[in-house]
């Protein structure tokens, strides 16, 4: 009959009304400042900077390569090269970031800076309650703001930082290695030179 | 002859006028319905609630907006740069003068006619429908069959004709 | 203005009175010439004091409502239970800038929100909201009524058009439309109830209604004519107020929001104040023809006050209009325009003649049984003949199977 449909509709909204006050299964709000859901581990918001040890500035995985700033979509990376060099994680001398600032007004949270990064330097970010009253100011985040410690990394997604530990641990052991191989040979060489000075030096270029 | 009737005149007037000289077309329907309202509050102000309530519900509710529809489903509503009268202006006037100056005389007969009333009868809704359906019953049936026939007549301009559709 | 407070019941006879009474001791204090112009001055003050009251009542519950129908809480933030968001929407309107587009027409667009509220607010003026409780006790009252809620057409046209806005314009016909068509069942729906009531007075026709069989009152919704009647009314009704599913003149969707697109901060709010006090005055309307107004819904409940009895009617028909808001989808046009006159017309039209034969069938049980049969019948032929060439039938998707 005419009208059948209507009556039918109104009496399910009849007993959503009347059920949400019964059951509280029904509502399924979660009451944001007060009531939080877990973050997921592979949630993304804006990149960050890793560091590792006590001190950001002198832990600072980024040796301000550029390719981040230059792979960006929306161009939301700057970065400034510093003149001197500071000793990396294997302790190799590179370059670091004099400035690195991130306008996250512009970003787009694609990852691309993180895929594309060669040292693990940058990742991706959980936090997500960066309002400000400073549009302008406020969303652009310099190097300070950014550089998170490895352990922070840890605790937001820990598997993948355990898979970049266990690869920059690696990458440390070799470099470690090579640097025992190298050494071994050096003095070897040191040695051989004293006994044979007239033999010459393997090229240095084939060792790396 | 009280103030608020030449409040109300003045107003009805300046309505009236203003619907005839301005030069945008919606004004101008705009404006006859400031008439209109004016015309039910003279009704009204006469203690005769029916008429005034009914000019209101029929005037400003159904032919002003049959007006405004018109308006706007035949052309533009832009303003016309020249001027808005017609050129046979005089003739209207003339015509105008013809047909104020005879209703005028019906009015001013009628009140010498009929006999003088000081005390203003009541008149209840009641009484105007028994009015409608006893003693003026045959206007009403005739109104009634030029009303449905005009409806029937609407009808049929709103039809498809058959075989031009599509 | 006291009429006949009952001996027996002196306590609630002042509970019912308390307002007329408070009226007359306040004008009590001027001289007498002034009493009556005063009188109508604090009756207007009431009801313009009570009515946006209720409508920022009305916006928060309709909100929380609406949640509760979608599993939602609603807004609960500002201050307990979100009680006071009406506050806080208020001064946000009240604070906004009033933007007026560059081509408007600067007039019309002033005078259109001003024109819709004043005359939605005249149309309080006649309703009775309790026992001797009508600002006016006019003998066309119903009549006038409808001539007040005619004249809202006219200002919704002039906001839509003089914003200079083809959605405004699209929202303004639509609605204009749309209005005209319901009126013509929303009038006639009523005249049922004068014809049995014989009177256009609206506390006449309270009157009429507040006798009791028993317990049970004689309200016209418990007759079938009635029925029929108080069906279309209420149809009518949500169309005249354009609220969902009868809400196409502002269906944010295709046409933003219709004719009031291009309004903003007051004039909104106004917009806003006047659609909501048209829902209270159409629903004081069908309350005093369909539901006995201030007449108790059981005659040992008579103890109460009559204006409370009017106003829970009221609230009860705004939950009904919110209910039907968070149930049904919003119709198209053509469905709107098929609806109207191809059935709801016929519908009333035909209820009228049965309401005539209600009247000359005289007292007794036979024309409960013709009447209801004629009425039952033809509405179950009609949705069979209107389902058949899917007039009102189930939406076929031809793309989106």
């Amino acid at each position: 009959m005419l009208g059948e449909g209507i009556l039918k509709g109104m009496a399910e909204t009849a007993k959503n009304f009347a059920g949400s006050f019964v059951s509280a299964d029904r509502l399924t709000t979660v009451q944001y400042p007060e009531q939080r859901i877990p973050t997921f581990e592979n949630a993304r918001v804006f990149p960050f900077l890793v560091y590792d040890g006590p001190d950001w500035a002198a832990g600072m995985r980024c040796v301000a390569c550029q390719i981040c700033e230059k792979e960006c979509p929306p161009k939301c990376i700057y970065i400034e090269k510093s003149r001197d060099k500071k000793p990396d994680f294997v302790g190799k001398p590179q370059f670091y970031p004099a400035r690195f600032d991130i306008d996250i007004s512009v970003c787009m949270s694609c990852q691309i800076c993180v895929e594309v990064c060669p040292f693990e330097a940058i990742k991706m970010d959980t936090e997500f309650e960066l309002a400000t009253d400073d549009r302008f100011r406020g969303l652009l985040l310099d190097r300070q703001q950014l550089a998170k410690s490895n352990e922070y990394y840890h605790q937001i997604h820990p598997t993948e930082a355990g898979e970049v530990d266990a690869r920059l641990d690696a990458e440390k052991a070799a470099a470690a290695a090579k640097a025992k191989v190298a050494a071994q040979a050096a003095a070897k060489a040191a040695e051989t030179a004293k006994t044979a000075p007239a033999k010459p030096a393997p090229p240095a270029g084939g060792e790396d | 002859m009280s103030p608020v009737f030449y409040i109300l005149a003045a107003f009805t007037v300046a309505g009236g006028l203003a619907a005839v000289l301005l030069k945008n077309t919606v004004h101008c329907a705009l404006a006859l319905t400031v008439a209109f309202a004016g015309l039910a509050l003279l009704f009204l102000n006469l203690d005769a609630q029916f008429v005034g309530f009914a000019q209101i519900l029929i005037y400003i509710g159904a032919v002003a907006i049959l007006v405004v529809f018109a308006i706007l489903l035949t052309r533009g509503t832009e303003t016309p740069r020249e001027g808005v009268f017609s050129r046979s202006w005089l003739a209207g006037l003339v015509i105008a003068a013809c047909v104020f100056s005879a209703l005028g005389w019906a009015v001013l007969e009628s009140a010498r006619a009929l006999p003088h009333e000081t005390a203003v009868p009541s008149v209840t809704v009641h009484d105007i429908g028994a009015a409608l359906l006893g003693r003026y019953v045959l206007p009403l049936e005739i109104v009634a069959l030029l009303l449905t026939s005009a409806t029937i007549g609407a009808v049929i301009v709103a039809m498809h004709e058959k075989g031009s559709a599509h | 203005m006291l009429a006949a407070p009952v001996s027996t019941h002196a306590l609630p006879a002042i509970v019912d009175q308390v307002f007329i009474l408070f009226k007359d001791w306040l004008v009590s204090f001027l001289p007498t010439s002034w009493r009556p112009a005063a009188g109508v001055v604090l009756g207007v003050i009431a009801i313009v004091c009570v009515f946006p009251a209720l409508f920022a009542l009305t916006t928060v519950f309709e909100r929380k409502g609406l949640g509760r129908m979608q599993n939602r809480y609603g807004p609960n933030r500002v201050g307990p239970y979100g009680l006071f968001q009406p506050i806080a929407d208020g001064v946000k309107s009240l604070t906004k800038e009033d933007v007026v587009p560059l081509n408007a027409d600067v007039m019309v667009h002033f005078l259109a929100p001003l024109t819709l509220v004043v005359t939605v607010f005249m149309g309080f003026a006649v309703l009775p909201m309790g026992r001797n409780m009508a600002l006016v006790s006019l003998d066309a009252g119903l009549l006038f009524f409808f001539s007040m809620s005619a004249a809202t057409e006219l200002s919704v046209f002039m906001a839509g058009w003089s914003s200079r806005n083809k959605y405004s314009l699209l929202g303004a016909m639509r609605a204009v439309a749309q209005m005209i068509s319901y009126e013509v069942p929303l009038l006639l729906s009523s005249v049922a109830v004068v014809m049995i009531s014989g009177s256009l007075s609206l506390p006449k026709i309270v009157e009429a209604q507040s006798g009791y069989t028993g317990v049970f009152p004689h309200w016209y919704i418990f007759t079938p004519w009635g029925l029929a009647s108080f069906l279309v009314f209420a149809i009518a009704a949500t169309a005249e107020t354009n609220r969902s599913p009868f809400d196409l003149p502002e269906g944010e969707s295709e046409i933003v929001a219709g004719y009031h697109t291009e309004y903003s901060g007051f004039k909104f709010a106004l917009f806003f104040l006047a659609e909501y006090l048209a829902m209270f005055s159409i629903s004081g309307i069908g309350v005093t023809l369909f539901l006995g107004g201030w007449s108790a819904p059981l005659s040992f409940l008579n103890v109460v006050p009559s204006w409370f009895w009017f106003f829970s009617k009221v609230m009860l028909s705004i939950f009904v209009f919110i209910w039907m808001r968070g149930t049904l989808p919003r119709l198209r046009q053509d469905q709107l325009m098929n609806f109207a006159w191809k059935f709801v017309l016929p519908f009333t039209l035909l209820n009228l003649g049965v309401t005539a034969l209600w009247r000359f069938m005289g007292e007794g049980w036979a024309r409960w049984v013709v009447c209801s049969v004629i009425l039952v019948g033809v509405y179950v032929l009609m949705g069979r003949v209107g389902m058949f060439k899917k007039h009102f039938g189930p939406r076929s998707y031809r793309y989106a199977e």
